[in-house]
């Protein structure tokens, strides 16, 4: 690791007033992705915002029929949470696969959303959900805020406080992990709400998480795994490496799909 | 360099430290508790498990300024002196160790399974919440059947020290 | 098994050194810090071949905490040798193997990723790695040789000039002409191809190294993580010319896990120990995983054609192989001889073959050395022979177990057409055994349940066998190796009655503290906390072998066996002063002396008390104290053999090969502690499990590493893994006391074509390579799936 600053604010606006101030800051959140990455000098910030202290960034709450989630919380916290289970039994499932039970304890929700890694579980939720991500000035709808590999819509000095999720009347992740890495190879969202139905897709695409259209409107049209026949992803669109052709990706995601679709209907 | 403060095996501890130290490194080098060890460098391996707060991180993917504040728990101090805890003899009993070098990190995995999913835990589950720890000697076998023993013992003495 | 009690052989003794590794007091070399150390850290190539117009450490030795930046050429002043390989093989034509030199830190050319630059001495390791970053190296870019099979092209880029098409030898085993003739007259021939891949050994811990020298004394200690510290401290004295070898210690304290890669002798261990008197301070080295990737010799990678001929009733006549090996960059220690005598000799498998010719070219590339990885050559030998042997009973239509049945070899001694002469076995026995255990009769039965359920069930035999214990000194010296290969052991009964013993072996995992203490318990009668098992430090045990090849017991407690003997015949001379009776009337049995048919007797440690107390008998006759030394040399190799049978579900939608059962009959002889011959048999499972569906070293065409990380090499985790079915068989090996074969290689060597012989049955094709990953398995069965679905 490279030598940096290490600041612990307590509060939001000095985390925000450190970003601006500090030479080449970086947030910690879980630090998960952030400290392996540093340790191999993959990346050389000049000083490290600790959010740890910033009480108000960490936490579940139930407003009606919006489940918030503080950027810090834990993903063990969101797999254990009873609120969670009761509201969005999906997404504590979601969180329950990422990484393994020691990460867990220390990665964040927030963390990984800001990291935005193409093989992440929780911009999956995040997107086929339609969640609102809000932030120290503003609130940015989950459409607008993945802009493709490792990049978001947050400004330098923006961090993420909580995630607002409207509750489904049904949802569904499954997973294919990355035998090495156990990341996501593909990971399928499925989310139905009110009369749509909303399909991400993480681990695939080059640019990182997607909705599938195609699959949204035939299970829109027909909520059953039927509705996913013939239906195919452009492989050439779809990250390719030791683990996996695009085309394999490409074919996982519609066995993903389909065993989402299968989990919710019964 | 910064100064942290933290509980770690029920003593009081505190140093100055380098903000890029690990919790790891600060164990190892700082308090020489080397029974933590470190395997991989991409937070894989589980070998550097130790409790904080009660949960079990890994020490390597942890800065030691982050830890600032906490109680850490390591191998070292899951037993009092000259005594076993039931996890450490059932490792023993069952031959869920055969270099060592995994073993403490296994162990306190082992621990952080129970405290989430109750001593009663099955083969299946344990292979599960074992994702995070790798073993090169033993294949696995001894280790399942080690933590699903220790698990049940652990079981047996909570319901016994609650009936007295 | 009580810890105060004596411990007969054959019982599952609970493990002496568990206490320590399971309290976090184990002592491996990073553990250890020496006073006022000094950290190194290596500056590795970032190119697969290259040369090194110059290296400039100027501005990163004036950087804070730098105490030293050395590179080769220092080491050449010191006049320090290059890394050796201590196995001579000679080419069919005569002519000795070509051995690029080997320098610790190079010199003109880098020729693979990781290769050693420069070495920066340290207050802190970060401080290394920042000096590191600022070292200026002017490398010109090579073309690499990567391919290992276009890397025996003339149009191939030479990594050693010694060395045209960068072969390192083209040797030769058995009968040609024979072989041929077979051939000539066989009713069906059976071709078979294959890749053997490339594997990185892993064991969890880690290499490291600390270097001291003493001034005073003017010698060196280096602590460091090896498998055999003798035969270390020799090739650092006796040919890397770093000190004589009685002013080098090396201390291998607990190393956690080996699997051969620690067999070797490196650059950084050899680099710590010089660099500690360059310096003045101890130099301390831990290797990191990514840089283990890199550097910690690999193992397999062979690419291999051969040929089964067979006559009408499915009888093999004769076996053809033509065989390329990667040796990597550079000669390892052993690399030679680990695909020509480890492996051609095992191609009779456990069948009788009259002829066999092989055919093997070892090949340099720009990649980490290959060596010996847990099997070594073995592994490569027993997956083509029951590969090969599936693929003919498929294709003549024989059931792959009657297959093996009409071909077993069952009459001992065998002497096969490849050297070996197995001397005892029942290869009938372990697969009727197996057999049953798997409930192999019922498998179509679960086969069509599985096919319910849209799963492609397959079921897989391994019938292997493998030379261990190496070996007779003269048989292997006869073959090229640079040493002799027996072991040594020392007794020494203190007078208060408990023993210590001290072992040329080497144990990281094996669990000698317990297996050689059981031994000695059973023998002398007392408890098995009275012994202590010593190892692993050059100025303790006078010399040693170390431990590979599954010889700790056949070979190191056969050394113990004979110490035991010389102790037994010195305390009945003793004895029988005391007790005032012949030497010949003295019986020792359940720890006591005793007179023959009187009740007059004397325990054991009455006996060694005696020894030292030297009162009670002619010292001019009887020297006084009890310590006993002795070194065993094997007869002959031993034959380990067994069966393991594989079943497995595919998963055609994803390709995810799940295995559901596992059944592991093993002939092992002689059994001293079955609880510590099951684990070895589980975690060589797992490690040949893992050759065969996850694991495999990748290098893209320039020679980058592409798995450099557990991101992208895909280790066995437990959730990977079934538990296994353990059954046992025994004949007696006759070539060492104990009637003992070796059980540490054996779950490494059986287990890949198990598995690759049932993906076979599951799929319905032979076309499948290791790692069987789920990408590939998916490929393999989608176009199952659409022949089936046009038929």
């Amino acid at each position: 690791m490279y030598a940096f600053d290490y600041q612990r604010p307590a509060q939001v606006q000095d985390a925000v007033s450190l970003l601006r101030s500090l030479d080449d800051p970086k947030l910690l959140a879980g630090g998960q992705t952030l400290l392996p990455t540093l340790k191999m000098r993959l990346a050389q910030p000049g000083a490290l915002v600790d959010l740890a202290l910033v009480g108000e960034l960490e936490g579940i709450t139930l407003d009606g029929r919006i489940l918030r989630v503080g950027a810090m919380t834990r993903h063990a916290h969101v797999a254990s949470s009873a609120t969670v289970q009761a509201q969005i039994p999906a997404l504590a499932e979601l969180a329950s696969m990422i990484g393994d039970p020691a990460v867990r304890n220390r990665g964040t929700m927030g963390g990984s959303l800001a990291n935005n890694d193409p093989s992440a579980d929780y911009p999956a939720a995040v997107l086929a959900l339609g969640a609102t991500l809000v932030t120290d000035r503003r609130r940015i709808a989950a459409d607008d805020f993945f802009r493709g590999l490792f990049e978001t819509a947050l400004e330098d000095d923006e961090l993420i406080v909580a995630i607002e999720f409207p509750r489904p009347e049904a949802a569904a992740y499954r997973k294919f992990r990355n035998p090495a890495s156990r990341y996501a190879m593909a990971g399928v969202f499925v989310a139905r709400m009110d009369d749509t139905v909303r399909v991400t897709v993480t681990g695939v695409g080059q640019e990182g998480v997607f909705r599938w259209d195609a699959a949204e409107r035939a299970l829109t049209g027909q909520f059953a795994p039927s509705a996913l026949d013939g239906l195919e992803l452009d492989a050439d669109n779809a990250m390719s490496d030791l683990h996996g052709s695009g085309a394999y990706r490409a074919h996982l995601a519609t066995v993903m799909a389909r065993r989402a679709v299968e989990a919710i209907a019964g | 360099m910064t100064t942290i403060s933290m509980t770690v095996n029920g003593k009081s501890v505190s140093a100055e430290v380098e903000p890029r130290m690990l919790l790891v490194q600060f164990l190892r080098e700082k308090l020489l508790l080397t029974g933590t060890h470190v395997g991989c460098d991409t937070s894989q391996c589980g070998a550097c498990v130790v409790h904080v707060g009660g949960s079990a991180v890994k020490s390597c993917t942890m800065l030691a300024v982050q830890a600032d504040g906490t109680q850490v728990t390591t191998i070292e101090g899951i037993a009092p002196a000259g005594a076993l805890h039931p996890m450490q003899e059932a490792f023993r009993e069952h031959h869920g160790l055969q270099c060592g070098f995994c073993t403490p990190g296994m162990i306190m995995s082992a621990l952080d399974m129970v405290s989430r999913l109750g001593p009663t835990i099955d083969a299946t589950t344990i292979r599960d919440n074992l994702e995070g720890n790798l073993c090169r000697c033993t294949g696995y076998h001894n280790i399942v059947k080690a933590i699903e023993a220790g698990a049940a013992t652990m079981g047996a003495s909570a319901q016994r020290t609650a009936a007295e | 098994m009580n810890a105060s009690a004596v411990t007969p052989i054959g019982a599952p003794v609970r493990r002496k050194e568990d206490h320590r590794f399971i309290t976090g007091k184990g002592r491996y070399t990073d553990d250890l810090s020496r006073p006022g150390q000094a950290h190194a850290y290596f500056l590795r190539s970032p190119y697969a071949h290259a040369r090194i117009r110059r290296i400039d450490t100027a501005a990163a030795s004036a950087m804070p905490g730098v105490i030293a930046i050395l590179t080769g050429a220092d080491l050449a002043a010191d006049g320090l040798g290059g890394l050796i390989c201590g196995w001579m093989i000679h080419s069919k034509d005569g002519s000795p193997m070509k051995a690029g030199a080997h320098p610790a830190l190079a010199l003109d050319k880098v020729r693979y990723v990781g290769d050693h630059v420069a070495v920066v001495i340290a207050e802190t390791l970060n401080a290394a790695k920042d000096a590191a970053a600022s070292i200026d190296v002017d490398y010109e870019a090579l073309p690499a040789a990567v391919d290992l099979v276009e890397a025996q092209s003339e149009a191939a880029p030479v990594l050693h000039e010694v060395a045209p098409r960068n072969t390192v030898f083209e040797w030769e085993l058995g009968d040609k002409a024979a072989t041929e003739a077979a051939f000539a007259r066989a009713a069906h021939v059976t071709t078979f191809d294959l890749v053997n891949n490339r594997l990185a050994p892993n064991p969890m811990e880690p290499r490291a190294a600390i270097g001291e020298y003493d001034a005073g004394d003017d010698s060196f200690t280096l602590w460091t993580t090896s498998q055999n510290p003798h035969v270390a401290r020799l090739v650092l004295s006796a040919f890397i010319g770093l000190a004589p070898e009685h002013k080098l210690r090396v201390i291998a304290p607990d190393v956690g896990g080996g699997f051969g890669s620690k067999i070797f002798i490196y650059a950084e261990e050899t680099v710590c120990a010089w660099a500690a008197k360059k310096v003045g301070r101890p130099v301390k080295w831990t290797c990191e995983r990514s840089e283990a990737f890199l550097c910690d010799a690999h193992g397999r990678d062979h690419v291999t054609h051969a040929e089964l001929a067979l006559d009408s009733d499915g009888r093999i006549l004769g076996f053809r192989v033509k065989t390329i090996a990667n040796l990597g960059a550079y000669l390892s220690t052993f690399s030679s001889c680990v695909p020509t005598y480890l492996y051609a000799t095992l191609l009779s498998g456990q069948y009788a073959i009259p002829a066999i010719y092989c055919e093997v070219d070892a090949v340099y590339t720009n990649t980490a050395p290959v060596d010996a990885y847990r099997g070594a050559g073995r592994p490569e030998a027993t997956f083509l022979v029951e590969r090969i042997v599936n693929k003919a009973a498929r294709e003549m239509g024989i059931d792959p177990a009657d297959f093996r049945r009409r071909n077993f070899i069952t009459s001992f001694p065998h002497q096969t057409p490849v050297i070996m002469c197995y001397d005892a076995g029942d290869y009938p026995a372990s697969l009727d055994k197996a057999l049953a255990l798997a409930d192999y009769a019922g498998f179509p039965a679960r086969k069509a349940e599985a096919e319910r359920r849209g799963r492609l069930r397959g079921i897989g035999l391994s019938n292997y066998i493998e030379a261990c214990g190496i070996a007779p000194s003269a048989a292997v010296g006869s073959l090229g190796a640079g040493v002799g290969l027996w072991e040594s052991a020392e007794v020494r009964v203190n007078p208060t009655g408990n023993v210590e013993v001290l072992t040329g072996s080497h144990s990281h995992g094996q669990g000698h503290e317990t297996t050689f203490a059981q031994l000695v318990s059973a023998r002398l009668g007392i408890p098995i906390d009275q012994v202590s098992v010593i190892h692993g430090d050059t100025d303790k045990v006078q010399f040693g072998m170390g431990t590979y090849g599954s010889r700790s017991g056949a070979v190191g407690m056969s050394a113990i066996v004979k110490a035991l003997d010389k102790v037994e015949a010195k305390a009945k001379k003793i004895a029988a002063h005391i007790l005032e009776a012949s030497e010949g009337d003295i019986e020792f049995k359940d720890g006591r002396f005793s007179v023959a048919g009187t009740d007059r007797g004397l325990a054991f440690a009455e006996v060694a008390l005696n020894a030292y107390v030297a009162h009670k008998f002619p010292t001019s006759e009887i020297e006084p104290g009890l310590k006993e030394g002795a070194f065993y040399d094997p007869s002959n190799f031993t034959f380990p053999a067994g069966c393991h049978v594989c079943e497995l579900e595919v998963d055609p939608q994803t390709g995810v090969t799940e295995i559901v059962n596992w059944v592991a009959v093993d002939d092992f002889g002689t059994v001293i502690n079955p609880m510590i011959v099951e684990g070895q048999v589980h975690g060589g499972i797992a490690q040949g499990v893992g050759q065969a569906l996850m694991e495999g070293v990748s290098y893209d065409r320039d020679g980058q590493l592409v798995t450099g990380s557990y991101m992208d090499y895909q280790m066995p985790r437990a959730g990977d893994l079934p538990s296994f079915q353990l059954g046992l068989t025994e004949t007696r090996c006759p070539s060492n006391p104990l009637g003992m074969k070796g059980c540490g290689e054996a779950g490494a060597i059986a287990a890949p074509p198990a598995v690759i012989n049932a993906l076979v049955d599951a799929l319905g094709t032979e076309d499948i390579s290791m790692p069987a990953t789920p990408s590939k398995v998916w490929a393999i069965a989608q176009a199952r799936l659409s022949r089936l679905a046009a038929e």
